[in-house]
């Protein structure tokens, strides 16, 4: 198992945030580094990190595993987590969870075929306001969704 | 016009950046206090007598919370903001860390003055990557302007910042599952006491507040503690920003002085949209008890008010339900969440969550039975005050007062084994 420099460089950044003896702290931006390199995490992954940090692997695998949006399972190349609480349902004009269901022909928890989407319900983004939300990879959020704007993200996605 | 404490950058066309906070007199606090020197007492008199309390939900007072610390500890202590925010309903520090993140900045620098802290730490909810971003960004700015870093603006005061994200999990909300996570470790809350101000960060004394609540101490120490308790009420003080999400022609926040009448609010949330009728309202977030459109009709958005209503102002997330709203499918997804967010150390949390959305989902299916309600308030008060943290009874709340105040339509649903006609 090896990491790009550029993600090692990333990690490093996160670890100097810290006290020197509180490496640990870092676990939390490497998971969400590696994660972005490898599109999920393995116990590979997971061990790398727990290692380079110098903690238990035990602990970093529970850190792995407690947070919603670490995927210890390989996914879909897009997670497209979408916000379903209750003040985006009340707020949303536009039902895009079923749209995108019916789209892609997937439920919640399931991949595309091709292996390109997998579909998250998410809980709360904090950002009820601009409902519909939804999260694509863990990082780009888009608001106010529409089916048109859903159709757009996903022919941007289709761009190889 | 009322006066804007936070949200006062929105008409410049990048409301964030440091020049746009300078010129609605950000850091001069800070510089007022460095070049006079002014005491750690002298600046938490004035943050008691602004009345600030804590924006985060519970509403303590935040010179209060302050004082607690040990100052003249000489050890190593933290400041921590709270910007995890994952309360359904809740989106206002969001817009504070775009619109206006030097705020937030400068109220930590400022208690980490009063404290005598060095270091502190932002966490910020891992779903928000591009406001993380730009609050790495406005540290980057300050650091390159000599607000952040080893002997500020020249003084013998240094403070170091850093951002810290979290990565879905609702309870690192709490502040002592959110120190957990900053230690690298999953979010689960500690046993209270000791508290945070004497056992914190890394077993050292921390203090805690929410990004709304530091982003309001700048205000107070430029313009002292009583012209803040002046924009609201007694009691109340200041303004207070209120995330309006439903079927509004407007949804977002909204700073406005406490004590404001929520019908006022509703207007400048551009009302109802049309063809809606507002049946109930969570004025605080999902864990806060939710009123009556009746009742809430009569209420001032602020502390007290809210209180005497049988609800809370909370994190002041206003979450408007309309009459074509079914409450027990809307029940069913709040029950979801905290069944699926509790993070499982407590056994009447993690249980007793489960039970209360399997019996609810059950109802909102047809298959509910006549004795479920009262199985329902059983679970739920048998939940609430029995946990480490507030998680539990923030789950027990939502199916206290929805039955409390909407039974019939539960009674409905039990006994037809569908909504009453016209939701959905
Ligand atoms: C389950 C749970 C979730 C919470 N979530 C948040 C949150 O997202 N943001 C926040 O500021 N406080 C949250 N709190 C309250 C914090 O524990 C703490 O009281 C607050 O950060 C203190 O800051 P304040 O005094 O400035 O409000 C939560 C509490 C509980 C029990
Ligand atoms: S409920 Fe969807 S972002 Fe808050």
């Amino acid at each position: 198992m090896t990491l790009t420099t550029e993600s090692l460089k990333k990690i490093e950044r996160e670890v100097a945030k810290y006290p020197a003896d509180q490496k640990q702290s870092a676990v939390m931006s490497a998971l969400r580094i590696t994660q972005q390199e490898k599109g999920w995490l393995s116990n590979d992954t997971i061990q790398f990190v727990a290692d380079y940090l110098g903690m238990p692997r035990i602990a970093a695998y529970e850190v792995a595993t407690f947070y919603n949006m670490y995927h210890t399972q390989p996914l879909g190349k897009y997670k497209l987590m979408i916000c379903t609480n209750l003040p985006c349902r009340l707020t949303w004009q536009h039902d895009i969870a079923a749209y995108l269901q019916n789209k892609l022909g997937i439920g919640f928890g399931e991949t595309t075929e091709d292996g390109k989407y997998t579909l998250i319900e998410g809980e709360c983004m904090g950002a009820c306001g601009d409902a519909p939300v939804m999260i694509v990879n863990a990082h780009r959020m888009c608001s106010f969704m529409t089916p048109e704007k859903v159709d757009q993200l996903l022919s941007e996605l289709e761009q190889p | 016009m009322t006066e804007k404490v936070i949200l006062n950058t929105l008409d410049y066309p990048e409301p964030g950046t440091l020049a746009n906070y300078e010129r609605t007199g950000g850091y001069q606090a800070l510089k007022k206090i460095l070049a006079e020197k002014i005491t750690s007492e002298a600046i938490i008199t004035e943050v008691k007598a602004s009345g600030l309390r804590g924006r985060g939900g519970a509403g303590f007072p935040t010179g209060l919370k302050w004082s607690f610390i040990p100052r003249h500890f000489k050890g190593v202590k933290y400041i921590v903001c709270n910007s995890d925010e994952g309360e359904p309903g809740t989106f206002k520090d969001r817009d504070i860390l775009r619109y206006n993140p030097h705020s937030v900045i400068e109220g930590m620098l400022i208690a980490g003055y009063t404290l005598d802290a060095q270091t502190g730490y932002n966490y910020i909810h891992g779903e928000i990557w591009r406001e993380y971003e730009l609050f790495e960004q406005a540290l980057d700015d300050a650091r390159a302007a000599g607000l952040l870093g080893k002997n500020i603006l020249g003084s013998d005061f240094s403070f170091e910042l850093y951002a810290h994200h979290g990565f879905g999990a609702y309870i690192c909300g709490e502040e002592t599952a959110l120190l957990e996570s900053i230690e690298g470790k999953k979010g689960q809350p500690r046993f209270k006491p000791p508290f945070p101000a004497s056992f914190g960060l890394y077993g050292r004394p921390t203090v805690i507040n929410n990004t709304e609540t530091f982003a309001n101490i700048p205000y107070i120490v430029r313009n002292g503690g009583q012209k803040f308790l002046e924009l609201g009420k007694p009691n109340n003080g200041g303004t207070k920003l209120f995330s309006v999400s439903g079927p509004v022609n407007k949804p977002g926040n909204y700073e406005v002085p406490l004590g404001l009448p929520f019908t006022e609010l509703l207007q400048m949330a551009g009302g109802m949209r049309e063809g809606r009728k507002l049946k109930a309202v969570i004025p605080g977030g999902s864990s806060v008890p939710l009123l009556p459109a009746e009742i809430m009709m009569q209420c001032t958005m602020d502390y007290d008010s809210l209180a005497k209503a049988g609800s809370m102002l909370g994190a002041g997330s206003v979450i408007l339900i309309d009459d074509s709203v079914c409450m027990v499918r809307a029940l069913e997804r709040l029950s979801y969440f905290y069944f699926e967010e509790s993070c499982g150390q407590c056994t009447p949390c993690r249980e007793g969550a489960g039970w209360l959305y399997r019996v609810v989902q059950r109802i909102e299916r047809g298959q509910g039975r006549p004795e479920d309600l009262d199985l329902l308030i059983d679970v739920s008060k048998n939940i609430g005050g029995r946990t480490i943290c507030g998680l539990g009874d923030a789950a027990a709340t939502p199916v206290q007062s929805f039955i409390q105040h909407f039974r019939s339509e539960f009674e409905h649903h039990i006994e037809h084994k569908r909504c009453v006609d016209g939701c959905h």
